[in-house]
């Protein structure tokens, strides 16, 4: 069964770029353009892993983590957090939050899919 | 990557990322051994060449890549980071800006650099030799960690890391348990498990960060060398045994100083032992058992009240180490069951079937070879239940139920026995074609009258198979015999239930049987007998008056049941004279019961099973026999046995009317 990923961005042209790399990596990808949206689409479905922005308008990142880690039903989702910072606070905050991981941007399709490996183990 | 072109983007962090590079290269010059910065130096420019290419800068990604390479050196201690080296990559970033800013007819001064380059790390390898030698000596690396609680819950899965950590190299895992805490306390989406990895290995420790990179800040992680003698060897026959409890519990006090206590307890956690030494200790825990009864008997009997105060305390003393050596062998079937998750992962792939594994009762304690032993019989079980029993998505859809499948694996303990279930909600199995293929065989004629039970029987006959096609998962009729038989090994019991479209069940009831049990023991006629307590509900009285008056139906009424119940003394033919007042002992097997009616009842007794010699161990209704205090011998009883012919006795009444 393939794994399903939604990604979360305000950026068109990153979801594209994360949708291509995804899927060629042989993933089924959605796609949301804000917290809003994001939210909605994951109580829809449970998704095996979702990769976020932080800054989007409407609902950024972080607050769609905190929200979905609120739900039971999103328990144990992994949530994987893009970030221009390599450390620092973000990360910090993003973790108490409820992120699994993140991946420093700019990034090659490379290294999303091997985040994703990592994660889901597939 | 805001703003409209990408491009531009790129150039201002590329521009902050050197700025980062050049700050970690000037610090790394005042402290050189800072692996902290070289690591920070790598990643800045691992990032620069990786989005370089992204963006079209290849000359620059191409660059960078060898300044990179340099860095990962370092950070793998290959070479050590040297001044000219960073001078070297100072220059060299120089470039690299500018490379971004779009300059062109750089080619030259590219290359003179990287020849430096390549000089500095020359110079740098020889440096580092000594540090290379000691990685010669070092094996793998030990490992020790402990998730934060709510790591779960928060997208990582426990299974996956180790999964990682295996990828590394041959691994060695143990599942530290004590700090699971008391189920009412536990809270299950968190992680109480703590892991002790062995990992034989080259990969660098920089390696075994980037596996728990996510979690590295709020994780207990140690990580230590590995020596070449350290290697554990391979074997089949060694157990792991992760010493729980008060057994191995580094004494309060012992050591000195805190760091002393620490690496003790360090060292104390957990042991490996040879299964053979464990069953020598097991049986020299057994004839201390004997022995200990035949002193309690010789005190008890005399007035030496100081030999009587030493008996009592040895066979306290006794009594707890046989407590003591059973826990050792005993382990949670949860280890069964773990890896089971991977299994239906791969299964549902295979059959591009939606599969959920559930599991229910993991704390259960079976025996360490059971467990070893019952994971064959159980894979067969869940691979038929996947590939046979659920329907595929559409079906199911089709048939109203959700899409995805669920087997559910669980364990309990009841009386003496373990039972483990995997039940599925697939589509059952087919009653119709299993009695066609079994009539086909000539294992049952076309009139036989067969109940579900005794039917689905059949299913573990060799070379029975029901799958209409054979897949490469399930078997080709090999399996279900030999999951039957092994299960028979171990002296269990396979049931098997279903309903057309609901599902199937198999229940594996398999006994604790461990070297030493209590027991009951009980007179029948002259003879002794052991009925195991963990069986044993009650104790009741039988006049003679109330015995004949029920010699029609063997039943007592027990709290509005009606429980059948044997008379021993006939079962076993003494030719004696029943006492006056008999007793019944009621003993159940899961929800069946069934009373034995013996002439006395002895009192408990901890018995050591010797097996029986093989001349009789096709005897059914013994499980073995023991030796007492006295020297005699006392046969113990099997219990499924009892039970299924009570039962059955039961059952041909009630059909007599």
């Amino acid at each position: 069964m393939t794994a399903s990923i939604l990604t979360v961005d305000d950026s068109a042209s990153l979801r594209m770029a994360i949708r291509i790399a995804l899927s060629g990596a042989g993933y089924q990808v959605y796609e949301a353009a804000d917290g809003v949206e994001g939210l909605a689409k994951a109580e829809a479905t449970r998704f095996d892993l979702i990769v976020t922005d932080l800054n989007m308008p409407r609902m950024d990142g972080l607050s769609m983590i905190r929200e979905l880690r609120k739900r039971p039903a999103q328990a144990g989702v992994p949530i994987i957090f893009l970030t221009t910072e390599s450390d620092g606070e973000m990360k910090a905050e993003a973790r108490a939050a409820g992120a699994t991981g993140w991946l420093v941007k700019p990034f090659v399709p490379d290294q999303l899919v091997k985040i994703a490996k990592k994660v889901l183990g597939r | 990557m805001s703003g409209d072109d990408p491009v531009a983007a790129f150039r201002v962090e590329a521009g902050e990322l050197l700025d980062q590079v050049e700050q970690g290269l000037l610090d790394l010059g005042h402290q050189l051994g800072d692996m902290d910065l070289v690591n920070a130096v790598f990643r800045g420019l691992h990032t620069l060449k990786g989005s370089g290419a992204m963006f079209g800068f290849e000359a620059l990604a191409e660059f960078t890549h060898h300044c990179e390479g340099a860095f990962d050196k370092v950070r793998k201690g290959q070479v050590t980071a040297t001044h000219e080296l960073i001078a070297v990559v100072l220059s060299a970033q120089d470039h690299m800006r500018a490379l971004i800013d779009g300059g062109r007819g750089l080619d030259t001064a590219g290359d003179a650099i990287l020849t430096r380059l390549d000089a500095a790390l020359g110079a740098a390898e020889e440096t580092a030799l000594d540090t290379s030698i000691k990685n010669a000596d070092r094996a793998g690396w030990k490992l020790s960690f402990r998730l934060p609680a709510n790591a779960m819950t928060n997208g990582i899965n426990p299974l996956v890391l180790l999964d990682e950590l295996r990828e590394l190299g041959e691994a060695r895992i143990i599942a530290r348990t004590d700090r699971v805490p008391d189920f009412a306390e536990l809270v299950p989406t968190e992680c109480h498990i703590g892991w002790d990895v062995t990992l034989m290995t080259d990969a660098p420790k920089s390696a075994i960060e980037d596996v728990f990179i996510f979690v590295m800040d709020d994780m207990e992680l140690t990580i230590e060398p590995l020596a070449t003698d350290e290697v554990p060897q391979s074997g089949a026959a060694e157990q792991t045994i992760a010493a729980q409890g008060p057994v191995t519990k580094p004494e309060p006090g012992e050591g000195s100083g805190p760091l002393a206590h620490a690496a003790k307890a360090r060292a104390g956690e957990s042991v490996r032992v040879p299964a053979e030494r464990l069953d020598a200790l097991m049986d020299r825990v057994g004839e201390l058992v004997i022995a200990q009864s035949r002193l309690a008997q010789i005190a008890g009997g005399g007035t030496d009240l100081a030999l009587r105060s030493v008996s009592e305390e040895i066979e306290r003393l006794a009594g707890e180490m046989r407590d003591a050596t059973m826990v050792l062998r005993m382990v949670p079937v949860a280890s069964l069951f773990g890896r089971f998750r991977r299994l239906i992962h791969d299964l549902a792939r295979e059959t591009s079937k939606s599969i959920e594994l559930v599991t229910e009762g993991e704390a259960t304690e079976v025996d360490k070879t059971i467990v070893e032993r019952l994971f064959d019989p159980l894979v067969h079980i869940v691979r038929n239940s996947c590939d046979h029993g659920l329907e595929p998505p559409a079906e199911r859809a089709a048939l109203g139920k959700s899409e995805t499948g669920t087997v559910k694996l669980s364990a309990r303990q009841a009386g003496g026995d373990v039972l483990i279930t995997v039940c599925d909600d697939g589509r059952g199995i087919d009653r119709e074609r299993v009695r066609a293929k079994a009539e086909a065989q000539g294992l049952i004629l076309p009139s036989q009258q067969l109940g579900d039970g005794e039917l689905f029987q059949l299913i573990f006959h060799p070379g029975f198979s029901t799958a209409a096609q054979v897949t490469n998962l399930s078997g080709r009729g090999v399996g279900m015999d030999v999951v039957k038989r092994t299960v028979e090994g171990l002296r269990g019991r396979i049931d098997v239930a279903s309903r057309p479209g609901e599902g199937s069940t198999i229940t594996l009831s398999i006994p604790l049987t461990l070297a030493i049990i209590d027991g009951l023991l009980v007179r029948v006629g002259t003879d002794r007998f052991v009925v195991p307590l963990a069986a044993v509900e009650e104790c009741l009285e039988l006049s003679l008056e109330e015995d004949m008056r029920s010699r029609g139906r063997s039943v007592i009424t027990l709290r509005d049941r009606l429980v059948p119940f044997l008379r021993l003394r006939e079962l076993f033919e003494t030719g004696t004279r029943p006492d006056p007042f008999q007793k019944i002992v009621v003993v159940g097997i899961g929800a069946e019961r069934v009373g034995l009616v013996v002439d006395q009842i002895i009192g408990n007794h901890q018995t050591v099973i010797k097996p029986m010699s093989a001349l009789h161990r096709n005897v059914a209704t013994f499980t073995g026999a023991t030796i007492l205090g006295d020297g005699g011998v006392a046969l113990i009883l099997d219990i499924g046995q009892l039970v299924a012919v009570g039962q059955a006795q039961e059952e041909r009444l009630r059909a007599a009317g």
